[in-house]
């Protein structure tokens, strides 16, 4: 109890004060989560709609991975990728290790299946609606699919919105490729959990309530600018 | 603007000019000693110095692979093995602070009356008191084994936990289980979570920690930034450096002291 | 301009997991301008079937040939559903739809949209969102998206079906008028409806073209039993 007192004031003092390493921390975070979602949503939107436009063979097979992909443990991705990025592994020459680079990366596999299975759902379904008119009307197979996407945007908002919740609370890939480097990788996830680490309870909980606050306003943004620009176009 | 806004959450992405990085132990970092001596170097020698906390085997791993510029830890076998396998071109010792044995307040073992690290520990395993492990191949972990080894005892049994974990969130475990763990000083004596835990032992010459500092072979990974590392080297045991060290108190307490031959 | 008429269908067949839905079918379309066919039959005849084969929604066997290739054929030809489908945007957004689908710059494709709201009554609509339009506003819409880019030929699957009374009578009328300068086949239930409009009639049962020909013998006097008993209001089986 003490505890959560402490990390309310703690996150209190550290916001009013604007303290400089924690909006270091923060922008960094965003930096990273922010490249990652944006990423992930030009990889796993456009594949989701095609997956729900297109068949083909392996069609089944290709969903079938990518939802089990969502499973794919964080460490795991971080581990892959860290060996990857090493100077002993196959990238090594490139130095991304440790980076901000690597972490986005790490994110970025992380977050795309995500992205792309929720994309998929909700333009098969949009597509079920429109199937006969596109074709009707002879649009090609980029306009199909520029068309699911256009339409579905809410839903896409929300297919990048639970990537966003993903990559920003995600703390075990890029602890791991990032290394937690004060003034160079760390964010707020590695540094609550350094925080932690060090038995400093106050300021992780406090740092915890910034990234909570941060992923809350970032959500309350797209959902405004969405309804906004909805009621602006009709 | 939209455009202005993407271009500002990219530019501090871009890689700052004199850097190096150096893998050093998680206890190392939790002391906080890093946090006076890192300023003190770059505002000496211009050198940005990144540091991954790690533990004792990970950071010499990293060593081997290339991924970082030179590694401080403290594991004298591990170290010169790393040398002579040509990870490292020479090993320095820097400075050292020393293990203390963390417990429950009330000392259901006893430990705090032994004469010898080795007598503690025998205490604890036979009235089978729960003890933390780190379990991580680190070198605080390194140095518990060669304590039990050195005692005549196999730690095995419910009471003995490996938790695979960095110091604090060993004495975070160790302290929520009300069980005895093996810490540096330095980390315990930083460490915010002390609620009902004590040193129950110290003082034994065994329990002497020797930091060493190993600069990564250029001749195994040419990336690798000899200069810089050299640079570092000559700062670390610099007079600069033995009185940064020698003066860095927590609670009024000496955690480290320096050693270095120049 | 050449045409991309006459349509001729050859043993066409539609199936849907094996089953027939229409077929095998002989038919030919010819390039009158003002002609308007009307299919009908009854339920489950393959009305829609026929017309979504002819169109090409749906892959057939057999030929469905035009009399240029598939893919400009398709560019001349428009659909209207009997549940009308929109985007999931503005009425402005919806007309202006298949111009920009063909590549025609946003301002160009919008004020053409603006020219055939008013044609269609649909001025004042033009910022609504186009799902929530009544069923009669909706099938204007769809009827006015469908002939905005000058079909040769318009292909109508009972456009009333799901409408009342006055929206019905609205949409017919348009109809016709469109089919002033475009080829219009239409497939409809309503045999009132099928009397005023057509020009040339089909009659589908069980799946395959009964009976053909020019609407004002066929009602006058059909060939087949089976017509006659239709018109009739008997129950054919």
């Amino acid at each position: 109890m003490d505890d959560l007192i402490a990390g309310l004031a703690a996150a209190f003092r550290l916001i009013v004060t604007a303290d400089p390493e924690l909006i270091e921390i923060s922008i960094r975070s965003l930096q990273v989560t922010l490249t990652a979602v944006a990423i992930g949503c030009l990889l796993g939107l456009p594949l989701g709609a095609w997956l729900a436009v297109r068949r083909f063979r392996w069609r089944r097979g290709v969903i079938a991975t990518l939802n089990a992909l969502i499973g794919l443990p964080p460490v795991v991705v971080g581990l892959v990728v860290y060996l990857m990025l090493s100077r002993s592994g196959p990238f090594g020459v490139l130095g991304l290790l440790f980076t901000p680079t690597a972490m986005i990366i790490a994110q970025v596999i992380i977050v795309t299946p995500l992205v792309a299975s929720i994309a998929h759902q909700a333009m098969r379904e949009l597509w079920a609606e429109y199937h006969d008119l596109l074709i009707s009307m002879n649009a090609t197979k980029t306009q199909r699919i520029l068309t699911l996407l256009i339409d579905g945007r809410r839903a896409l908002l929300l297919a990048a919105l639970a990537g966003f919740g993903r990559a920003i609370g995600e703390v075990g890939a890029i602890m791991i490729v990032g290394g937690n480097i004060d003034g160079a990788t760390r964010v707020l996830t590695t540094a609550i959990a350094l925080e932690t680490g060090r038995g400093d309870f106050a300021l992780a909980l406090g740092l915890g309530i910034v990234l909570i606050v941060l992923s809350l306003l970032i959500s309350g943004a797209s959902h405004w600018a969405m309804r906004t620009e909805r009621q602006g176009r009709w | 603007m939209i455009r202005a806004f993407i271009l500002a959450l990219l530019m501090p992405l871009a890689v700052q000019a004199d850097t190096m990085r150096m893998a050093v132990t998680t206890s190392f970092n939790n002391s906080g000693l890093a946090d006076v001596l890192l300023p003190a170097i770059e505002a000496d020698t211009g050198l940005q110095v990144q540091l991954l906390v790690v533990g004792t085997g990970q950071a010499l791993r990293l060593g081997a692979a290339g991924d970082v510029d030179a590694v401080l830890v403290h594991s004298r076998t591990a170290e010169e093995a790393f040398v002579a396998e040509g990870s490292g071109t020479h090993r320095r010792e820097i400075m050292y602070n020393d293990f203390v044995v963390v417990g429950p307040v009330d000392d259901p073992a006893g430990a705090s009356d032994a004469a010898t690290a080795a007598d503690a520990l025998t205490r604890i395993s036979e009235t089978a008191a729960p003890f933390v492990s780190r379990g991580d191949d680190s070198g605080t972990h390194k140095a518990e084994l060669r304590l039990w080894d050195s005692a005549g005892i196999a730690p095995e049994g419910d009471w003995y936990r490996p938790v695979g974990a960095g110091m604090g969130a060993a004495l975070n475990t160790a302290a929520g289980m009300g069980a005895y763990v093996l810490s540096d000083r330095a980390s315990w004596l930083n460490f915010g979570n002390k609620d009902g835990m004590a040193i129950a032992f110290q003082g034994d010459p065994v329990l002497f920690n020797q930091y060493a500092y190993l600069p990564v072979n250029p001749a195994k990974h040419d990336h690798v930034k000899a200069e810089a590392a050299a640079r570092l080297e000559d700062w670390l045991v610099s007079p600069k450096a033995q009185a940064l060290i020698d003066g860095y108190r927590i609670a009024g307490e000496q955690l480290f002291t320096f050693n270095a031959q120049r | 301009m050449v045409s991309a008429l006459p349509l001729h269908l050859e043993a066409a067949t539609l199936r849907r997991r094996g089953r027939v839905l229409v077929g095998p079918v002989d038919l030919s379309l010819d390039a009158r301008d003002g002609g308007v066919t009307v299919v009908i039959g009854p339920n489950g005849s393959g009305k829609t079937s026929l017309l979504r084969m002819m169109h090409g929604l749906q892959r057939a066997e057999g030929q469905v040939r035009w009399a240029l290739p598939a893919d400009e054929a398709r560019q001349r030809q428009a659909y209207v559903f009997q549940q009308p489908i929109v985007l999931r945007r503005s009425v402005l957004a919806n007309l202006a739809f298949p111009l920009r689908l063909r590549g025609v710059p946003r301002p160009a494709a919008f004020a053409q949209a603006e020219e055939q709201a008013a044609r269609f009554g649909l001025t004042g609509l033009l910022r609504q969102a186009a799902p929530s339009l009544s069923g009669g506003e909706t099938q204007r819409l769809a009827l006015a998206r469908a002939l905005i880019t000058q079909p040769e030929i318009l292909f109508a699957d009972e456009p009333c079906a799901a409408l009342d009374g006055s929206a019905t009578r609205e949409i017919e009328a348009r109809l016709v008028e469109a089919a002033q300068s475009t080829r219009l086949v239409m497939a409809t239930h309503d045999m009132g409806q099928a009397r005023r409009i057509a020009s040339e009639v089909v009659f589908l049962l069980h799946g395959k073209v009964h009976e053909t020909g020019p609407a004002g013998a066929f009602f006058a006097g059909p060939k087949t039993e089976a017509a006659a008993a239709f018109l009739r209001g008997d129950i054919v089986e």
